[in-house]
């Protein structure tokens, strides 16, 4: 971790003072359940991408493809896995009882620290 | 040129506010304050002010928007009393920690319950410890001079903390009294105009006000909070100087009356310090060598200056307009912090507490008069018999 500043060298009142900086606070340590790339079954429509409240779906934007996440910041919602449409046979999320490796998940949330 | 008015107090503290004319106003009505927003909104409504007044639907909303329009860069104000108070507890915190310089008329009534709308200090001394700068008013003309050097304590860069100015509901915000007012131009002269440093609506220079702050952090903003309280105790002293210069008054930490020479003295705030010169200057009369201190500033205690203005004497009593429940004998805040303060600074004189008018319970001259008899008998014999007093409850 970087190295903390003491009282007299930070903005009063937790002011944040410059922008855009939510990227160097790694909040991927806060998560309970990790999502799964299947690649084979995904159909990149990116709602994922749309949908994860953390810009944590990490694309390929110039061959337009999902290529995982970024789980410096995930926090492991779920979200992702549950807009996972159901043409891509992804309709399970976070906590349901199915084996790791489904082969009808393309994302699902599996029990952090036991991922495959 | 300034002129004599006859005004309630919470008349005053309307006049004080059109003559600072805030930003932003946002307050929801509450007895005994109302009448102060009653005004200000005719003042609105009239154009002799330029604020947006925000009509909110309670004062968590209230407080609420008085933090966003401070974050937003403008000088802000609000009023309230007791269980309005209390409903914007959360963001009274918050508005302390985001170090939003807001000031507050808080007309000081009894908070539920059963329910009272009558005055004690039960609302103010719950607040005691949220971060708020706290004065008291003995009357409408110091209810009228303290909002105008609220703002100025407020809004100082070295301090940028909320600022409460109390006085007491129904008998001075209801009463009728000689205020002088002085020349608008000369108040707005005085507060100046707010330059804030951290305004959200800069757009150029993007910033957030009340992100996450965790245990890497928080504490160095807390810490950063007594620093501020710490620079509050000089700035509150330059304002009042700079105050008195220009309108010939005499503000400071607290106001003695008649104590150089006393042998035994009583502490009060607010309006029964009033009272209570009444009652001196008899027993003066008398012969007896009473006087008394009443304290201006509460948040900063002022500890030390409280300590050296009292050493001198054979007996306090303090008279407290609240209970701090379960405390010590279950006194006042009052007794408790004075009484901490007179140890820590190594002196020891016989001292007690008198607990008073709470709900709104008259408090007669007479009865004042009985704590000053009770302390020239702890004077002579140097032994409190009873530590803490319910003055005037009915057995
Ligand atoms: S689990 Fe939540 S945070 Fe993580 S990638 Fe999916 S939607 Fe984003
Ligand atoms: S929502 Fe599912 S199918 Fe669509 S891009 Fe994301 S992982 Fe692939």
């Amino acid at each position: 971790m970087a190295q903390l500043k003491g009282w007299r060298e930070i903005p009063i009142g937790g002011l944040i003072l410059e922008a855009g900086n939510a990227v160097e606070y790694k909040t991927g340590g806060w998560r309970a359940f990790r999502p799964v790339f299947g690649q084979a079954q995904c159909i990149h429509c990116f709602q994922c991408w749309l949908f994860c409240p953390d810009s944590s779906i990490m694309v390929d934007a110039e061959n337009e493809k999902m290529v995982g996440f970024d789980l410096e910041h995930c926090k492991g919602c779920g979200i992702c896995a549950s807009v996972c449409p159901v043409n891509a046979k992804v309709i399970r999320q976070a906590g349901e009882a199915l084996k790791r490796d489904d082969p009808r998940l393309c994302i699902r949330m599996i029990e952090e620290g036991k991922a495959e | 040129m300034s002129k004599y008015e006859a005004l309630t107090g919470d008349q005053a503290v309307a006049t004080a506010m059109r003559q600072i004319n805030p930003d932003v106003v946002a307050a929801y009505p509450i007895t005994p304050q109302t009448e102060t927003v009653e005004f200000f909104a005719e003042y609105v409504a009239n154009g002799e002010v330029t604020t947006d007044f925000i009509c909110v639907e309670s004062e968590h909303s209230a407080m609420s928007a008085c933090v966003g329009a401070s974050a937003a860069g403008a000088r802000v104000m609000t009023a309230t009393s007791a269980n309005g108070l209390a409903l914007m507890w959360e963001v009274v915190y918050i508005a302390a920690s985001l170090r939003c310089p807001i000031v507050m008329s808080l007309v000081n009534r009894a908070l539920s319950g059963p329910i009272n709308i009558h005055c004690d200090h039960s609302d103010v001394m719950g607040m005691r410890d949220s971060g708020w700068i706290i004065l008291f008013s003995e009357n409408g003309q110091e209810a009228y001079d303290n909002i105008i050097q609220a703002v100025r304590i407020a809004e100082h860069p070295d301090v940028l903390l909320p600022v409460a100015v109390c006085q007491d509901g129904f008998i001075t915000s209801h009463a009728m009294e000689r205020v002088e007012v002085y020349d608008d131009a000369d108040v707005r002269a005085f507060v100046g105009t707010y330059r804030p440093k951290w305004s959200i609506l800069d757009v150029d220079n993007p910033k957030t006000y009340g992100p996450l702050d965790f245990y890497d952090y928080y504490y160095e903003h807390k810490r950063q909070q007594v620093e501020a309280m710490e620079h509050a105790r000089r700035v509150i002293l330059e304002v009042a100087d700079e105050f008195n210069r220009k309108f010939g008054r005499n503000y400071g930490l607290f106001e003695t009356y008649r104590l150089e020479d006393a042998d035994v003295a009583v502490v009060v705030t607010n309006s029964t310090a009033g009272t209570a010169k009444v009652v001196v200057d008899n027993l003066r009369a008398q012969g007896l060598k009473v006087g008394l201190l009443k304290p201006r500033v509460f948040r900063p205690f002022p500890a030390k200056e409280l300590t050296d203005a009292l050493r001198h004497l054979k007996a306090v009593a303090v008279m407290d307009r609240s209970i701090a429940f379960g405390s010590m004998n279950n006194a006042g805040p009052l007794f408790l912090e004075l009484t901490a303060a007179l140890a820590i600074h190594g002196v020891h004189i016989p001292i007690a507490d008198y607990v008073f008018g709470l709900g709104g319970r008259d408090i007669k001259p007479s009865e004042i008069e009985s704590v000053y008899r009770d302390m020239l008998r702890v004077a002579e014999t140097g032994r409190v018999e009873r530590l803490v007093t319910y003055l005037s409850v009915r057995e």
